[in-house]
C-alpha cells in the first residue's frame, strides 16, 4: 500500500532511521529531524525559558531557528516591548541568521516562504498554530507547544504521531470573485471545526491545480480551523515557478528554473546556498502522494455553485454564501493577516476599491503581510488606490487579527475581516463580532458599509 | 512501568477549561493547579483523588486551548494515567511532554465504571480491569516516549539525554546530510 504526502515527508525525516527504507504509518510515534523551528514575539520568550532549562549552550543550527517579531510589533506597549527584547537578545546571543525585526519583518507565515526559508519536503515546527500554512509548498508544517519548540531548538528533533490524512478533491469551474479563502471556508463549513481533528488534510483536484500559491497558502493556513494538524498540497509546476521567482539574494534560484518536473526531479545545481540546497536530494516522487495511498476519508467538492463565503460569529464553521448574509451593517474592515495579506489578495481588494470610497461609517485597515508585499503593492500603485479610497494602510503586523493593536473592536462593533478566526472576543471586546471573508468581499463590504458581494456594488 | 489505581470516569469532550478553569491560571505549579482540577464538573475529585488513580474518559479528552496547565494539573493531582477513547491533539502532546501517561482504548472505556480498579502496563500497552477480569490491548508507547514519561517530561528527558550522549544531536541524522 502507498503513502500519503504527510507520511512520505515524515518518513524521510525519521531521526537516526533506516534511511531510504524508513516507512511510517498513521498512529506511529516517531522522532523526526526538523528543517526549520519557528517562534514569534509571544511564544519565543516561553520557549527560551524552557530552552535555558535544558543546559544547552547553543541552538542546534542558527540557520534553522527562525524568530519573527510580528504579533505585537512594532511594540504596542511595555509588556510587548519586553517580550520582543527577550527574543532579540536571544537571537543575537545565538547568532540566529533569520531573526526578523521591525522594518524587515512580516507576518511570519507570509515572510518565511517569501524568504525561501521553507522548501518542499521540509518538516517545519512552529510555536504558532498557523505554521500549517507552509503545507502549500508541499512541506509538513505544524504548530506545537512551547516545550516542544524549546527542545526542537536545542536538538533539531521532535517527536510526533503520524497523522491519518483526509483528502479533499475540488472539481468544477470557479465563479467570479471566488478564491482560496472561499474554498477553505466552504470546506470548514462542510466538515466542521473538528472535522480533521488530529489528521492531515491533502488538498487536491483540478481546481487546486489551477490555484495560485497565494490561494494555496490561504487554504493550508486554515487547516487548523478544521482541527487539522497540517494541510498539504502536492508539488507541481506552480510550486516550482514560485520558488524560482523568489527575490532572495542568498538563494541562487536561476538554476532551478532549468530543473524540469518532467524528469521527476527538483534537483538543483550543486554549490547552491540556502534552503534550496536541501532540495537536492528530494525528488518530485517524494513530494507527491502515492496513487494507492490510504486515506481516512475522501471528500469530493463541486465548486461550480460555490459563492463567496462568509463565516459568521463565533466559529469558522458558521459559513453562509454571501447572498444569504442578510443586512449586516459593519464598523470595520481588516484586509491582511497570514491568511490573506499577500500581494494577490491586495490586488483583488484594490480592484474593488479603486475609484470607489470606503463607506463613511467604516474604518478600513489594510495590512500588507510583509515588507516585500508592501513594496510590491506600493510599486504597483495598490497603496495609492487604498489611500485614495479612504483606507488606512499599516506596516506589517498581526495587530488586529488577535485583538492586539491597530484596530481593536469596542463592545457591539462588527468587523468584516480576511483573517482566520472569529472566536468570541478575538478582535477585541467579548461583545464584538468578526465575520470572516476573502479580500473581494472585504473590500466590497468596506464600500457598502454592510456585508456585500463585489458584483452588487 | 505498571500502574494500579482506582477509576474516575468522565464523558466526551472534557475540555481544558473544565480540567483547570482559566481563573486559576495565575498559578503554574502542579500542586497548586491540582487543587482546582476538574472542579467544575466534579467537585469531589480534587479532595478525594489518590496518588496512582486513573481517569477514564470518552472522546476528545483535553479539547480547547493549548494550555500546558491542563495535563500539569492532572499530574499534580497524583493521577497516574488517563485512558480515553481519543484525545485532542495538543493535549496529547502536552501530556507526554509534561510526563503524564495517556492511552487510547475505546473498549476499555466502554466497559469500565467509576470505582473500578485497573492495572496498566505502559510498556506492553495492556490494561486489565480487576473487577471484571477483562484484558485490553492498545498500542504500547515506543521506547523513547516511555523514556520521556519516566524522566518526568520532555525537558528533563532531553536534558538527561544531552548530558549522557554528547553526540546526541549529531546522531540525529538529517536525511539530506
Ligand atoms: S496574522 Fe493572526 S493568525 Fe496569523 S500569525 Fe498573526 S495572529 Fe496568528
Amino acid at each position: 500500500m502507498g503513502h500519503t504526502l504527510a507520511e512520505k515527508i515524515i518518513a524521510a525525516h525519521v531521526a537516526g532511521g533506516e534511511g531510504d527504507d524508513a516507512e511510517v504509518w498513521p498512529g506511529d510515534l516517531v522522532e523526526v529531524a526538523v528543517d526549520v523551528v519557528l517562534s514569534n514575539d509571544i511564544t519565543a520568550p516561553i520557549a527560551i525559558r524552557e530552552f535555558e532549562k535544558l543546559g544547552v549552550e547553543r541552538v542546534f543550527d542558527p540557520d534553522r531557528v527562525v524568530m519573527v517579531a510580528d504579533h505585537f510589533a512594532p511594540n504596542k506597549d511595555i509588556k510587548s516591548a519586553e517580550q520582543c527584547a527577550c527574543m532579540r537578545r536571544f537571537a543575537r546571543a545565538q547568532g540566529l541568521l533569520h531573526y526578523f525585526d521591525v522594518g524587515r519583518m512580516g507576518i511570519e507565515h507570509v515572510l518565511l516562504p517569501e524568504q525561501g526559508l521553507v522548501v518542499p519536503g521540509d518538516v517545519v515546527v512552529g510555536a504558532d498554530s498557523h505554521t500549517c500554512t507552509y503545507g502549500a509548498l508541499g512541506a509538513f508544517a505544524t504548530g506545537q507547544g512551547s516545550t516542544d519548540i524549546a527542545v526542537a531548538m536545542a536538538t533539531g528533533c521532535i517527536w510526533m504521531r503520524v497523522p491519518e490524512t483526509i483528502r479533499v478533491v475540488y472539481h468544477g469551474q470557479l465563479q467570479p470573485w471566488v478564491g482560496g479563502k472561499d474554498l477553505i471556508l466552504y470546506t470548514i463549513g462542510q466538515i466542521g471545526v473538528s472535522g480533521a481533528l488530529y489528521k492531515a488534510i491533502e488538498f487536491a483536484g483540478p481546481v487546486v491545480d489551477g490555484l495560485s500559491m497565494a490561494g494555496r497558502f490561504t487554504m493550508a493556513n486554515m487547516a487548523i480551523e478544521a482541527g487539522g494538524k497540517a494541510g498539504l498540497f502536492a508539488v507541481d509546476e506552480t510550486t516550482r515557478a514560485y520558488l524560482a521567482s523568489l527575490q532572495v539574494a542568498s538563494l541562487q534560484v536561476a538554476s532551478l528554473q532549468e530543473a524540469s518536473l518532467q524528469v521527476a526531479s527538483l534537483q538543483v545545481a550543486s554549490g547552491q546556498v540556502g534552503r534550496l540546497a536541501d532540495l537536492q536530494t528530494r525528488t518530485l516522487a517524494d513530494l507527491l502522494p502515492d496513487d494507492d495511498a490510504a486515506y481516512a476519508q475522501v471528500i469530493e467538492i463541486d465548486v461550480g455553485e460555490i459563492e463567496p463565503q462568509v463565516a459568521f460569529p463565533h466559529l469558522p464553521e458558521n459559513v453562509r454564501p454571501v447572498s444569504q448574509a442578510g443586512d449586516v451593517r459593519i464598523d470595520q474592515v481588516v484586509i491582511g493577516s497570514c491568511t490573506n495579506g499577500r500581494l494577490e489578495d491586495l490586488r483583488v481588494a484594490a480592484e474593488v476599491l479603486r475609484g470607489r470610497r470606503v463607506h463613511p461609517d467604516v474604518r478600513c485597515i489594510v495590512i500588507p503581510g510583509s515588507q516585500q508585499v508592501y513594496l510590491d503593492a506600493l510599486r504597483e500603485g495598490l497603496i495609492e488606490a487604498f489611500v485614495e479610497a479612504g483606507a488606512a494602510v499599516s506596516t506589517p503586523t498581526c495587530g488586529p487579527c488577535l485583538g492586539g493593536h491597530m484596530g481593536v473592536l469596542a463592545a457591539g462593533e462588527r468587523a468584516v475581516s480576511t483573517t482566520n478566526r472569529n472566536f468570541r472576543g478575538r478582535m477585541g471586546h467579548p461583545e464584538s463580532e468578526v465575520y470572516l471573508v476573502g479580500p473581494a468581499v472585504a473590500a466590497a463590504s468596506a464600500v457598502a458599509g454592510r456585508i456585500a458581494h463585489p458584483r452588487d456594488l | 512501568m505498571t500502574i494500579e489505581g482506582t477509576v474516575w470516569k468522565y464523558g466526551d469532550n472534557v475540555d481544558t477549561d473544565v480540567i483547570i478553569p482559566a481563573r486559576y491560571l495565575n498559578v503554574s505549579t502542579p500542586e497548586e493547579l491540582a487543587r482546582h482540577c476538574m472542579e467544575d464538573i466534579d467537585a469531589e475529585f480534587a479532595g478525594a483523588v489518590q496518588p496512582g488513580d486513573i481517569i477514564v474518559a470518552g472522546e476528545n479528552f483535553g479539547c480547547g486551548s493549548s494550555r500546558e496547565h491542563a495535563p500539569l494539573a492532572i499530574k499534580g493531582a497524583g493521577v497516574a494515567c488517563v485512558v480515553a477513547r481519543s484525545f485532542a491533539r495538543i493535549f496529547y502532546r502536552n501530556s507526554i511532554n509534561v510526563g503524564l501517561p495517556i492511552l487510547e482504548c475505546p473498549e476499555a472505556v466502554e466497559e469500565t465504571e467509576k470505582g473500578d480498579r485497573l492495572t496498566v502496563d505502559l510498556e506492553a500497552g495492556i490494561i486489565t480491569n480487576l473487577r471484571t477480569g477483562r484484558i485490553y490491548r492498545t498500542s504500547p508507547f515506543p521506547a523513547f516516549i516511555m523514556e520521556i514519561i519516566q524522566a518526568g517530561g520532555l525537558v528533563p528527558y532531553t536534558r538527561k539525554r544531552l548530558e549522557e550522549q554528547s553526540g546526541y544531536r549529531s546522531a540525529m541524522v538529517r536525511p539530506d546530510e
